[in-house]
């Protein structure tokens, strides 16, 4: 099993390619296809897992070079520990509960066998991101999740909303992956490979120097920030809800948004290596954790209020992993590692199911304002629960998975005053903003009458995953029993960094965490159910606050006045100067070429040609007079022959009289001659 | 085979070609055409034979390989007649055969003078073909000018309305650039002791009989005529131009496959002949390297023209090849930049294509004047994102391996101002990731006009062969980049060697 | 004695200069010209007698200038015939069409 993992990121690949080239047009087959795909990759995860835990966790690795020069290797290669097997089966349950979910959600669709490829592309991406076993790789595999992504939320492309969402996502991780790039740069720098086991081991021999290290950790986390879309970043998250709820549900609240998390636990040993980056991490986890969940709060849609939620889940899940990193670098014992890393997973099961209800309910209403719905309860049994299950479990309630993760993030969290009251705060609101989403949802009575008497419970494709993630929200959180169980050890016992360490649970805390939790419930379910407040009235008190919080804190508009609108003057204002200044001088060098030649003209015309036309006209006057002597006589001609001739005799015997006879000879002729020009011609003869 | 003068065969061809081409009767517009793919696929298939041959036997070593002279052409200045061929000419003849065959195939719906247009293309080929294979400097001019002429015609009457601005623009442009490079040449010809043209034994002397001050100088007048044909910033005005105007298969050439002849002149000449003036000019260099990613990237996004966008995008990929090549100690810097050179080829030429497709169907390239295309040409549409995210450099395309090995290159090359260079040539990709999708969105996303656009036709059986072998080795050079590095390897390194004599 | 010779062909040449100098009609000038022709025969039979009498070459070469002023007079005739038709007359005084 171990030896063929790489297979399983190959399943959905070559489904992809099937359905792209050859099965586009049998929707049924494309689907079947994709699903079959997924599931045999889902087999063959869940065997990895159990091989691995059969040797105890022991990782396995093979790589095969990419690129090699003296210098660089890239290489391509499989890392598989415990955190790669669970992730595997994560993302393999995951994508298969969407893509059986899909069938229904979809169902209609003129792109149906496009989607279902994009889905086998992401999932593939996605193992291949969990299962790689160096920086390079990871960072191939993210790109290409970011592509899917980017694919699948302008999926109905015609909306505008949508296409901006998509660039919007694939621009906002773009920035992150700068970051990203550089720091992998750095790592080929500074230690001369990539591979996480290389890395990791000249990290911990000291080979980087500390502040290297913080760079590194920081220009890494980067790309973290992009993907689990943690504060500055998080922006394009909320908008990529405009993709269809299914792709909501994979990739952007179980999967891909959490490859960022999964990169910072996958390369603890750097972030840890030091304390300045973990904080960074831990502090830019919070502030994100506990923003989004102000925003949370105010927000009316549906699918923006999970969006948010995920977004502050993300940002506990980082803000642990931080702590973990700051404790780690300072030699204290710490559970973060693992609340991270166990949240992970928790997470994603009962997001997607959150996801999926909410996916659920959209296709019964066909609306995402909550304060349309309400009531839904007696239509949309299994929604309703399953939905339920799933806020439970978010808000920590016991025996709710999400109870033993977020526990185990505030144990983390407890040895650092302002980070655990921070958790408190965020657990309390996390409860307060999903139980108001519930009540609002499935509670009461309905508000619009219209849309209330046409929903319906879902087709079974859709309601069967509800219930698989259902069960999976409630028993995956035991797993974290700390205590062996049928012979298996817990989570904490399997997944972990650096030496094993022996978790004790601390009652109070687990108290505490449980009463925060049931108390945000409690005052949700005084607001919003028994009406016990208006919840007009607190919002009309609190008016600034709320306007602040439905914006989102304005850091949209912060950016596009900024960044993105003078990013867009800039290329105008270049644009300009290449074309009239740059593209200026290239004319003007050939315009000043032209004139300058026209200059050369006017000199050539009267100086250069004027000497020539000198010479001839010097010449046609010379002429002139010369022309006489062709008189056009041959015994003229042939006098002219003989008196030379006898110059020439003369010249040999003496020179002076040939001179003397010569002199003659012309005035004689030339009187002659002029004599013959003075006399008219004679008529011709008849 | 080992006698075969197999390069000789490659450059002559489609010269022949040309001439049977110019003996056909004009109106038989078929014959022209057909006869004049077959002349430029049978180098083709030489020039895939050639890299096939040396990929197996020659990968290596540093030498030159199917080397024919030198015979004496011209005896009383030295020249000879002299081919050859090693790892960076290789990729450059392979990429040379392919864009020139899939350009007479996309040629075919030219109509007006087909004989002539096609006689001046098959030259152009042999012109290009020869380039890469001279290695005796009198030959490599005679090359490199006689593509001039038939690109000036080829953008001069075939082209768009300013067409006669633009043939003329690049033809003085570029000839005002070989003009120096003539100087220089002759330079070292009366420097060298006896007086050779020989490009190889002029890269072992040149720097033995050339002073400090003249190495500096021949390199400054080789870098002006190649920069120019790069395009280095701020050289770089011609490029657009010349590209909006021409038709869809010269642009491609011109971007394909003219355009990389700087640089491989750059590493070919310069780099190896001028060591000091190389050390000395490296970080300005870089410098405008740098400047030509992000500023041509800016300027790509500020374009309302489809062509421009991608004419300006060149810009941008080719500033990767000057900041590579400043990072001369870095072997991986070299390959990168040798790698970019290939894949902006492939990539730059697709998209010059699909451009090109869609301007023959809508008779505008205005961005702002399409949306909402994907709905109607998905095909079409799936094409131009795959090249558009090569061309942003997604992994698993050849983009990527190349701006990686350039990032990971230059900066690791150990000159300390290359770090920051690099760091911030990162910021490239964001920016280009930034109009390529604004540009996929305006123009493919969004609302689809029914009336106005529901006449356009799905792209064509032909124009998807002449970008189908383009985006397999777009992809295949992105997730197996080593065979390409290896057949490059030994003579980067050999030439990383020469540089740091 | 030989001088008596020479002395004949002089005048006879000088006679024959005169009269292709002076004479207005065409056919005079190429009877002058048989005068020169023949002082020029005269001188080569007088050397040939005076200087080199052992061969026979001035004599051979006054018979060959015999024939070719046979054969001049000829093409020199009927070039005045052409002039005749065409210029009614042989006054070359009227033949100056080769005049500026």
């Amino acid at each position: 099993m171990l030896e063929t993992a790489y297979l399983i990121p190959v399943y959905p690949l070559f489904a992809f390619t099937v359905i792209i080239f050859f099965t586009r047009w049998n929707e049924k087959l494309s689907s079947a296809i994709s699903i079959g795909a997924i599931l045999i990759g889902l087999v063959h995860s869940v065997g990895v897992l159990l091989a691995l835990i059969s040797r105890h966790g022991l990782p396995y690795e093979v790589s095969v070079p990419f690129i090699q020069h003296p210098k660089i290797l890239l290489e391509v290669g499989m890392w598989i520990d415990p955190l790669t097997a669970v992730m595997l089966v994560v993302v393999a349950i995951v994508s298969s509960c969407v893509q059986v979910y899909s069938l229904g959600y979809m169902h209609g669709d003129p792109r149906w066998s496009r989607y279902f490829s994009y889905l086998s592309l992401f999932t593939f991406s996605m193992l291949g991101l969990v299962i790689s076993n160096n920086f390079f790789m990871i960072f191939m595999f993210w790109e290409l999740v970011g592509l899917t992504s980017y694919l699948l939320i302008g999926f109905w492309f015609e909306k505008k909303t949508a296409s901006d969402a998509g660039k919007k996502a694939f621009i906002t991780n773009r920035i992150g992956d700068f970051g990203f790039i550089i720091g992998i740069i750095l790592l080929f720098a500074y230690a001369g490979t990539a591979n996480y086991q290389e890395v990791f081991a000249k990290v911990s021999a000291g080979a980087i120097s500390p502040g290297m290290l913080t760079a590194i950790g920081i220009l890494l986390f980067c790309g973290a920030v992009g993907k689990s879309a943690q504060f500055p970043l998080h922006v394009w998250l909320p908008d990529a809800m405009e993709g269809p709820t299914p792709v909501s549900a994979l990739i952007h609240a179980a999967t891909m948004v959490a490859a960022g998390v999964y990169m910072v636990a996958r390369g603890m040993t750097v972030f840890a290596g030091s304390a300045e980056a973990s904080t960074v991490i831990a502090v830019i986890g919070l502030i994100t954790s506990f923003m989004a969940a102000t925003i949370a709060l105010t927000q009316v849609d549906i699918k923006r209020v999970l969006a948010y939620s995920t977004c502050s889940q993300l940002g506990y899940m980082i803000m642990a992993l931080g702590l973990y990193g700051v404790d780690y670098a300072h030699h204290h014992h710490s559970v973060g590692y693992y609340a991270g890393t166990f949240h992970l997973m928790t997470h994603a099961f009962f997001k997607a199911l959150l996801f999926l209800g909410a996916g659920s309910v959209i296709h019964a209403v066909h609306t995402n304002d909550i304060f349309e719905m309400g009531g839904l309860r007696k239509k949309m049994n299994i929604t309703s629960i399953t939905f339920l299950i799933a806020c439970l479990s978010i808000s920590g309630i016991p025996p709710f998975s999400g109870f033993f993760s977020k526990d185990e993030i505030v144990v983390a969290s407890s040895t650092h005053p302002f980070f655990f009251v921070g958790t408190l705060l965020i657990a309390f609101m996390t409860a307060f903003y999903m139980f108001r989403l519930y009540f609002l949802t499935f509670e009461g009575s309905p508000r619009n009458q219209h849309k209330y008497d046409h929903a319906h419970e879902s087709p079974t494709s859709m309601t069967l995953p509800l219930i698989v993630l259902g069960f999976l929200s409630i028993f995956a959180g035991w797993t974290g029993l700390p205590f062996e169980w049928f012979g298996l050890t817990g989570f904490s016992h399997f997944v972990y960094h650096g030496e094993l360490a022996e978790h004790h649970p601390s009652y109070l805390l687990m108290a505490i965490s449980v009463v925060v939790g049931g108390s945000g419930i409690l005052f949700s379910y005084l607001i919003y159910k028994r009406k016990a407040w208006s919840s007009e009235a607190i919002k009309a008190k609190v008016l600034p606050i709320q306007k602040f919080l439905f914006n989102k804190w304005y850091i949209d508009e912060l950016y596009e006045a900024t960044i993105i609108q003078p990013t867009l003057t800039l290329a105008r204002k270049l644009w300009w100067f290449d074309a009239s200044v740059i593209d200026g001088m290239v004319n003007f060098a050939g315009w000043f070429t032209v004139k300058w030649a026209d200059a050369k003209e006017l000199f050539d015309k009267y100086i250069i040609d004027g000497a020539v036309n000198g010479i001839g006209h010097v010449c046609m006057a010379g002429s002139f007079f010369l022309r006489f002597i062709q008189t056009g006589k041959v015994q003229f001609y042939a006098l002219v022959i003989i008196v030379t001739s006898v110059a020439v005799v003369l010249y040999k015997v003496t020179p002076q009289g040939a001179i003397i006879y010569l002199v003659l000879a012309l005035i004689v002729g030339g009187v002659g001659l002029l004599s013959r020009l003075a006399r008219p011609e004679r008529a011709e003869t008849d | 085979m080992v006698d075969f003068p197999i390069l000789t065969y490659t450059i002559f061809i489609p010269l022949i070609g040309a001439a049977v081409v110019m003996f056909l009767p004009k109106e038989r517009l078929n014959a022209v055409r057909w006869t004049s793919l077959f002349f430029s696929f049978v180098p083709m298939l030489l020039t895939f034979w050639i890299t096939w041959d040396y990929f197996f036997n020659f990968s290596g070593t540093a030498d030159f390989y199917y080397t024919e002279g030198p015979v004496s052409w011209i005896a009383p200045i030295n020249v000879y007649y002299h081919l050859g061929v090693d790892g960076i000419s290789v990729p450059m003849l392979f990429l040379t055969g392919l864009l020139s065959f899939l350009s007479i195939l996309s040629s075919f719906n030219i109509v007006n003078r087909v004989k002539e247009y096609f006689v001046f293309f098959l030259l152009l080929e042999a012109g290009m073909l020869g380039v890469f294979c001279a290695l005796d400097f009198f030959l490599f001019y005679v090359f490199w000018e006689v593509m001039l002429v038939p690109m000036y015609f080829l953008i001069g009457v075939w082209g768009g309305p300013r067409k006669e601005y633009a043939a003329i623009k690049f033809f003085l442009y570029t000839l005002f650039g070989s003009i120096f490079m003539l100087v220089a040449i002759l330079i070292l010809y009366f420097g060298s002791e006896p007086s050779t043209l020989s490009i190889p034994e002029l890269i072992n002397s040149a720097p033995t009989f050339l002073t400090h001050g003249m190495q500096l100088l021949c390199f400054a007048f080789f870098f002006v005529g190649f920069a120019i044909k790069v395009p280095v910033w701020p050289f770089h005005t011609w490029l657009p131009d010349a590209h909006v105007e021409a038709p869809t298969a010269v642009s491609v050439i011109l971007a394909g496959v003219l355009l990389k002849m700087g640089t491989y002149g750059m590493l070919r000449i310069s780099w190896p002949m001028f060591p000091d003036a190389v050390k000395f000019f490296s970080i300005p260099i870089a410098i405008l390297g740098l400047i030509a990613i992000i500023y041509g990237a800016l300027v790509s996004m500020a374009q309302k023209d489809l062509k421009k966008l991608v004419a300006y995008s060149s810009v941008s990929h080719m500033g990767y090849c000057m900041l590579a090549l400043g990072a001369f100690t870095s072997v991986t810097a070299i390959t990168g930049c040798m790698f970019q050179m290939i894949s902006h080829g492939l990539i730059t030429g697709a998209l010059f294509l699909l451009v090109g497709v869609l301007y023959d169907r809508a008779h505008t390239r205005e961005i702002a004047a399409f949306g909402g295309i994907g709905a109607k040409l998905p095909v079409y549409t799936g094409l131009m994102v795959l090249f558009s995210m090569a061309s942003l450099g997604l992994p698993g395309m050849s983009g990527f391996v190349s701006e990686f090995m350039v990032f990971v290159g230059s900066f690791t090359s150990g000159i300390v101002w290359f770090k920051l260079i690099t760091a911030l040539a990162v910021l490239g990709v964001v920016l280009t990731a930034g109009y390529m999708l604004r540009m996929v969105q305006r123009v493919f996303l969004g609302e689809f006009n029914t009336a106005k656009w529901g006449g356009l036709t799905e792209i064509n059986a032909r124009e998807v062969i002449t970008v189908a072998p383009l985006a397999v080795l777009t992809i295949a050079i992105g997730f197996f980049p080593a065979p390409l590095s290896n057949m490059m390897k030994a003579t980067i390194e050999n030439l990383v060697q020469l540089i740091a004599r | 004695m030989m001088m008596a010779y020479l002395a004949l062909a002089a005048i006879l040449f000088a006679i024959g200069i005169f009269g292709v100098l002076t004479r207005r009609n065409a056919i005079g000038i190429l009877m002058s010209l048989e005068l020169m022709f023949n002082a020029v025969n005269i001188n080569l039979v007088t050397f040939n007698k005076f200087i080199a009498p052992e061969g026979l070459t001035g004599q051979i070469f006054a018979i060959f200038v015999v024939v070719v002023a046979a054969a001049e007079a000829v093409v020199g005739l009927a070039i005045v015939l052409l002039l005749y038709r065409n210029w009614k007359g042989v006054d070359i005084d009227n033949i100056n069409i080769m005049k500026w």
